[in-house]
C-alpha cells in the first residue's frame, strides 16, 4: 500500500497529526498497534494546566482536535490563576479516560482521507537518505511520501516497579523493540528518557470524609472557540486534597534501597518538575508533609488517580505508604505505580519545521522528542502534520516564533536547546507570556492557520468578524465621554470608585485599575459578546506591558528574519570560538534569531556570523 | 528595530573638544530630547546646529550638533554628532544623558560593524572589523569581570538573588497554582521587598560619584576677578600638600593646572586661564573663560574681596555657580567689610590669603562636600564608569515602574516583567546572564510535581 503520509503511533501527538494531514487533502494512515487505545491517557486523567492549557487553546485555533474532544469529555473545568493577571490564567479540566479516547475515535472515523491501521511497527525504510515507508511486525510494508513519528514511551520501553523490570508500554501494552534500532542504524542519536506515574485507588475503598473537597468552576468554559459548553456548572465531579504524614515518610525512608531509582535499576533521566515521592521526600527532608490530590478517573469505573504519589516502589512498599495516608487506611490499589524507561531522539537533530535533518520527509513528534504531557506532544503532532502535508506541496512549512505562541516556544527549545529531561511546558519558559494569553490564542494563529489550510473558511470568517468588532469597541470607548453630572457622582460613590474629576472618555476611564467594563454598562450601552469585551478590557488595562512586551519582540524579530543558508560552511567562518562553532555545526539554525538562543555561542561570535554572512552572501541582496 | 547606539569617538580629554556620536533609527529623537535649539527632526541633513545641551532644567554644554541622514553617513544609518566643549565631566554627563533617554553604549568597533552590514564598507576595511570582533571576543569577558571589583559584585550579586527569590517564587505561584506550601507574592509583601531593592540601588547610585572621585579625583574650579586672591590659594593648597606634577597618565593633562591629594583622594584644580600670573601684570581675563571651566568642575572656588563690593561679574559668577557645588571664599577679612550679598544658596569660608588663614577651613569644607573622610579608597564598592551607572539607573527605574503599577494594583505576575528586567540588567554589570538560572531556582527551592 502506498500512502501520501503515514503516522506511527495512535496517542495525542499521532491523532492530531494524521487528522490534519487528511484534513488537508492527503491521503493518510494511522498506524497504531491497538486501535482501542488510540488517545489513551496513561497518567492523569486532565487536559490542560498553566501553560498547558493555552497550549490547547492553540491547538484549536490552529485546526486540531484536543480542545473539542477535551470540551465533549471532561467532568470538571477550572480556570487556573483567576485571581492573577490575564497573561498567566490557563484552562484544566477533568477529563474522563473512557470518553475522551472515545470521541477522539469518533472524530478520527469521520475524518475523510483518513485510514487507521492496526499494527505494531518495526522499522523504518529510508533510501538515499528520504523516507520510502515502514516495517510491520508482520514483515509487510507499508509506503509513503512523509512519515511521522509518535512512538510516545514505546520504543524499547520498560515497566519498573521496584527491582522488577518488564519489557512495555503503558497498559500491559506490546513495545516496540526495533524501531529504534532502525532509527539508529539511519543516524539518529537515542537518548533514554525515564517518566512515571502514581497508584490508582478504588473509589469505594476510599474514605473521602478525612480530605478536603475540590470543586469546579461555576462559570461556562470551553478549550475551543468553536463550540459552546454543553455541560452544567452544578453537575461536576470532586477531587479531593489529603497530605502525606510522617508515617508515609517513615515506610519510604526505610525502603528507599528498594525502589527502582534509589536502588539503582534505572538509567534513564527523569524530570525535575515531576520527581517520585520519594524524589521529593529525600530532596525535601525538613518538609513534614507533602500535598496529594485524588482526582477520579472516569465515570465509567471506579478508579481514581492519587496525584503527587508517584514512586518506583516494590508493590508491598507501595501498599503501606498508600495505607499510611489519611482517609486511604483501607485502600485497594487497582494499579500500581510504576516508572517506565524509553528511548527518544535527540530534538537537536530536528528542523524547527520538525523534519528530522538526518531523513528526508521523516518527521517526529511527543514524547519521542523528549517531551513530556498529552499537551505538547499534541501541539507538536499537529505542527508535523501540517509540516508534512506543506512539504509535499512543496510550501513553507509552519514555524510558528517564540512570540507567537507557547508551541513555538516548545519547538525552539527543542530544537535550539534540545532536553537533557523530559520537556514539561511552563509559563517561565515564555518571554513574551504576556502577548501569549489564553484569551487570544485564536487572534494570534487563526490566520496563520488559514493560510496553511488547516482551518475552515467559516472559521476564519469567525475571527475577522471578532477582530472587527474589537476595534468597534475600542472606537466606541474612545469616541464616547462621560460627563460627571449629579447622577455619576453618585453611581461612583457608592461603589466606592474615585470621582473623576472632569468629562472622561470611557476609555480612559477602563485603564483606571478598579474600573471594568461591567462597571462601564451603567453609562454605555455594550452590546458585545464577553469575549470581545474581555480581549479590550485586556488590551486597555494593561497597555503599557503589553506595548512594551511588542517592541521586545519586535527586536528579536528583526534577528530571525536574518536567515542563514542551508549550505553555510562553519569551518569557513575564521575567529568563532571553538565550542559555537561546533553547537553551530550540530543545530544549524536557521537564522541569526534562532543561532543567538543556542547556549555557549555568545553576542561576539553571533557579530562574526553575521559579518561572515554578509561578506559571503551579501552580494545576492 | 536595531538599538540606537552612543560613544565618545574622541579621545577623552585630549583637545578642547570632544565628539559623541550617535547612530540608529531613534538617533534624531534622542538628541533631541536634550537639545536646546533647532528642532533637529526638521533641519536638512548634513547641517551643524548651534545650541545647548540640557538636563531637564539645567544646562550642561554649549554645543555644536552635526546631523546627517541615512543613507549618506558612516554606518548608512541615521547619524548625530555632538561637539562638547566641556571637558571630561561634561562629555560623560552628555553620554550618560543619551543614555537614559534610550540610546545604548556602542560596543567596541561597533560603528564599524554597522558600516559593513549596511553596506557602506568595502571588504579589506571588514578584514579589520574581524579582528576588532576576535580581539573584543578574547577581552570581553576580562573586562566585564575586572570592572566590576570584588564587593560591588557581592552587592549586586546579593540584589540579584533577592530578586531571582521573588522571581521563582512568582512563577511557583503561576506555574502551580495549587501548590500551597510556596508562599504567594502579593501586593503587600512584594512592596516592602521591592523597597528595600529599590534603597539599595538608590545607595549604589548616590555613592557613584565616589567611585568617580577615587578613579578620576576631584576637578576644583577657582574663580574670581583678577586680583582677588585665586593664584595665593592655589599656590599654598599645591605647596602644602606637596603638589604633583600634572603628568597624570590618560587624564586630563591639558586643563590641569595642578594635583594635591586631599585625604587620599585627588583634587584637580582645573586651568581657569591665568589664574597663576602674577598679580602685578593686569589681566584681560573676563568671566567667560572661567565660565568654561566651571562647567567641567565637580567643585567651584569663587573668591570674592571683602573689602570691595559686588561688580558685575561678581554678580554673574554668583548666578552662575549656584547650581554648582560652592564654596566661596571671602578673602582679606581684616579689611573692612563693603561685601555685600545673599548668602543663601553658598557655602562661606572666610579667609585671609596674606595671613594664610582660612585655609585649614576651606579644605575641612571641600572633605565635607564630598564625604571624603568616609570615601574608602582601597575597597572599591562603588559603580565606577558610565556602563555600570547607566545599567543601574535602568534597572532602578524598571523597580520604580514595578512599584508604581503595584500601586495601581496591576497583576503580580506583569510586575515580575519588571522585576525580571531589573535582574537581567544587573547580570549584565557582574557579566552573568545565564538564562535558565531561574528555572534552576524554580527546581531547587520548590519541591513539585505530579
Amino acid at each position: 500500500m502506498k500512502y501520501d503520509v503515514i503516522v506511527v503511533g495512535g496517542g495525542h501527538a499521532g491523532c492530531e497529526a494524521a487528522h490534519i494531514s487528511a484534513f488537508m487533502g492527503k491521503k493518510t494512515a494511522l498506524v497504531t498497534a491497538n486501535i482501542q487505545n488510540i488517545a489513551d491517557m496513561p497518567c492523569n486523567p486532565s487536559i490542560g494546566g498553566t501553560a498547558k492549557g493555552i497550549i490547547v487553546r492553540e491547538i484549536d485555533a490552529l485546526g486540531g482536535l484536543m480542545g473539542r474532544v477535551a470540551d465533549r469529555s471532561h467532568f470538571q473545568i477550572k480556570m487556573l490563576n483567576n485571581a492573577k493577571g490575564p497573561a498567566v490564567r490557563s484552562l484544566r479540566a477533568q477529563a474522563d479516560k473512557i470518553t475522551y479516547p472515545k470521541e477522539m475515535l469518533k472524530e478520527l472515523e469521520k475524518t475523510k482521507n483518513l485510514t487507521l491501521v492496526e499494527s505494531m511497527t518495526e522499522g523504518i525504510i529510508v533510501d538515499n537518505n528520504k523516507i520510502m515507508g515502514i516495517t510491520l511486525e508482520n514483515g509487510d510494508k507499508l509506503f509513503c511520501d512523509a512519515l511521522i513519528l509518535t512512538t510516545g514511551t514505546y520504543l524499547k520501553g520498560n515497566i519498573l516497579i521496584g527491582a522488577k523490570n518488564t519489557p512495555g508500554g503503558p497498559h500491559g501494552e506490546k513495545r516496540s523493540n526495533h524501531l529504534s534500532d532502525s532509527l539508529k542504524a539511519a543516524g539518529f542519536t537515542i537518548q533514554r528518557l525515564k517518566t512515571g506515574t502514581p497508584p490508582r485507588i478504588k473509589a469505594s475503598s476510599i474514605d473521602f470524609s478525612k480530605m478536603k473537597e475540590e470543586l469546579g468552576d461555576k462559570e461556562l468554559y470551553t478549550f475551543s472557540v468553536d463550540g459552546i459548553a454543553q455541560y452544567k456548572v452544578d453537575d461536576q465531579q470532586k477531587c479531593y486534597l489529603l497530605y502525606t504524614n510522617a508515617e508515609t515518610h517513615k515506610i519510604i525512608n526505610e525502603n528507599l534501597d528498594k525502589s527502582s531509582m534509589y536502588g539503582g535499576y534505572v538509567t534513564g533521566i527523569g524530570p525535575r518538575y515531576c520527581p517520585s515521592i520519594e524524589d521529593k521526600i529525600v530532596r525535601f527532608s525538613d518538609k513534614e508533609r507533602h500535598q496529594l490530590f485524588l482526582e477520579p478517573e472516569s465515570l465509567y469505573y471506579d478508579e481514581w488517580y492519587l496525584q503527587g504519589f508517584s514512586t518506583s516502589m516494590p508493590e508491598d512498599v507501595q501498599e503501606r505508604m498508600v495505607h499510611s495516608l489519611s482517609g486511604l487506611e483501607n485502600a485497594v490499589i487497582t494499579k500500581w505505580a510504576y516508572a517506565i524507561e524509553y528511548d527518544a531522539i535527540d530534538p537537536l537533530q530536528l528542523k524547527p519545521s520538525l523534519e528530522t535533518k538526518v531523513v528526508e520527509n521523516l518527521f517526529t513528534a511527543g514524547q519521542i522528542n523528549g517531551t513530556s504531557g498529552y499537551e505538547e506532544a499534541a501541539a507538536q503532532g499537529l505542527i508535523a502534520g501540517i509540516n508534512a502535508v506543506n512539504k509535499l506541496n512543496k510550501k513553507e512549512p509552519i514555524i510558528l516564533k517564540r512570540d507567537e505562541a507557547y508551541t513555538g516556544v516548545l519547538i525552539d527549545d527543542l530544537v535550539t536547546k534540545g532536553t537533557g529531561e523530559p520537556y514539561r511546558m511552563l509559563t517561565s519558559r515564555a518571554e513574551f507570556r504576556l502577548i501569549l494569553r489564553h484569551d487570544n490564542a485564536d487572534l494570534r494563529l487563526r490566520e496563520i492557520a488559514f493560510k496553511n489550510g488547516s482551518v475552515t473558511k467559516q472559521q476564519y470568517d469567525k475571527l475577522i468578524e471578532k477582530k472587527n468588532q474589537i476595534i468597534e469597541l475600542k472606537e466606541l470607548l474612545a469616541e464616547n465621554k462621560l460627563k460627571i453630572t449629579k447622577e455619576v457622582k453618585e453611581i461612583f460613590e457608592s461603589a466606592k470608585k474615585e470621582v473623576p474629576k472632569t468629562t472622561i472618555s470611557y476609555l480612559n476611564l477602563l485603564k483606571r485599575p478598579e474600573i471594568n467594563l461591567n462597571f462601564i454598562k451603567q453609562f454605555l450601552e455594550l452590546n458585545y459578546d464577553i469575549d470581545i469585551l474581555e480581549q479590550v478590557e485586556i488590551e486597555v488595562k494593561y497597555e503599557g506591558y503589553i506595548k512594551k512586551a511588542y517592541k521586545e519582540a519586535e527586536k528579536t524579530r528583526k534577528l530571525e528574519e536574518k536567515i542563514i543558508p542551508n549550505d553555510i560552511d562553519y569551518s569557513k567562518v575564521n575567529n568563532l570560538a571553538s565550542e559555537a562553532r561546533q553547537k553551530l555545526e550540530k543545530i544549524r539554525p536557521i537564522s541569526i534569531g534562532q543561532a543567538a538562543r543556542i547556549s555557549g555561542v555568545n553576542p561576539v561570535d553571533i557579530s562574526i556570523l553575521a559579518v561572515y554572512l554578509k561578506k559571503e552572501y551579501g552580494k545576492n541582496e | 528595530m536595531e538599538d540606537t547606539i552612543c560613544a565618545i569617538s574622541t579621545s577623552l580629554g585630549v583637545g578642547a573638544i570632544s565628539i559623541i556620536r550617535v547612530s540608529g533609527q531613534e538617533a534624531l529623537d534622542i538628541v533631541n530630547k536634550i537639545f536646546k535649539g533647532k528642532d533637529l527632526t526638521k533641519v536638512k541633513s548634513h547641517t551643524i546646529n548651534y545650541g545647548y545641551i540640557y538636563d531637564g532644567e539645567k544646562n550642561i554644554d554649549e554645543v555644536l550638533v552635526s546631523v546627517m541622514l541615512a543613507p549618506k553617513t558612516y554606518t548608512k544609518e541615521d547619524v548625530v554628532e555632538i561637539n562638547c566643549h566641556g571637558g571630561i565631566s561634561t562629555t560623560n554627563k552628555v553620554l550618560e544623558l543619551l543614555l537614559e533617554n534610550g540610546a545604548r553604549l556602542a560596543e567596541p568597533g561597533e560603528f564599524t560593524k554597522r558600516a559593513f552590514l549596511n553596506g557602506r564598507i568595502d571588504l579589506t576595511q571588514a578584514e579589520s572589523v574581524d579582528a576588532l570582533l576576535k580581539s573584543k571576543s578574547d577581552s570581553a569577558r576580562e573586562v566585564a569581570l575586572n570592572g566590576v571589583s570584588g564587593s560591588l559584585g557581592k552587592k549586586i550579586k546579593n540584589l540579584r538573588s533577592i530578586l531571582v527569590e521573588l522571581l521563582a517564587n512568582i512563577e511557583v505561584n503561576i506555574d502551580f497554582p495549587e501548590y500551597e506550601d510556596a508562599l504567594e507574592i502579593t501586593h503587600s509583601n512584594l512592596k516592602p521587598r521591592l523597597t528595600e531593592v529599590l534603597e539599595t540601588l538608590k545607595d549604589l547610585l548616590a555613592t557613584a560619584r565616589n567611585g568617580k572621585i577615587i578613579s578620576e579625583g576631584l576637578n576644583v574650579a577657582i574663580v574670581g576677578r583678577p586680583n582677588v586672591g585665586k593664584s595665593s590659594i592655589l599656590n599654598s593648597l599645591l605647596e602644602e600638600e606637596k603638589a604633583i606634577v600634572t603628568d597624570i597618565a590618560g587624564t586630563t593633562r591639558d586643563i590641569i593646572e595642578g594635583s594635591a591629594t586631599l585625604n587620599g583622594i585627588l583634587i584637580n584644580f582645573i586651568d581657569t586661564a591665568g589664574i597663576r600670573e602674577t598679580e602685578d601684570v593686569v589681566e584681560k581675563i573676563g568671566v567667560d573663560k572661567s565660565i568654561a571651566a566651571i562647567d567641567s568642575a565637580d567643585l567651584v572656588i569663587l573668591v570674592l574681596n571683602n573689602n570691595e563690593e559686588l561688580t558685575d561679574e561678581d554678580k554673574e559668577l554668583l548666578e552662575k555657580i549656584k547650581k554648582y557645588e560652592n564654596i566661596i571664599f571671602i578673602n582679606k577679612t581684616d579689611l573692612e567689610r563693603k561685601l555685600l550679598f545673599n548668602k543663601d544658596d553658598f557655602t562661606i569660608v572666610d579667609g585671609n590669603t596674606k595671613e594664610i588663614s582660612g585655609l585649614d577651613n576651606l579644605k575641612k569644607e571641600i572633605i565635607n562636600k564630598f564625604n571624603l573622610e568616609k570615601i574608602e579608597t582601597k575597597d572599591m564598592t562603588y559603580l565606577s564608569n558610565v556602563r555600570q551607572i547607566d545599567l543601574t539607573k535602568k534597572a532602578l527605574k524598571a523597580v520604580e515602574h514595578a512599584l508604581a503599577n503595584l500601586d495601581e494594583l496591576i497583576p503580580v505576575d506583569m510586575l515580575a516583567i519588571d522585576i525580571k528586567q531589573a535582574w537581567d540588567l544587573l547580570g549584565e554589570i557582574i557579566g552573568e546572564n545565564y538564562q535558565d538560572a531561574l528555572l534552576d531556582e524554580l527546581f531547587t527551592n520548590f519541591c513539585l510535581g505530579k
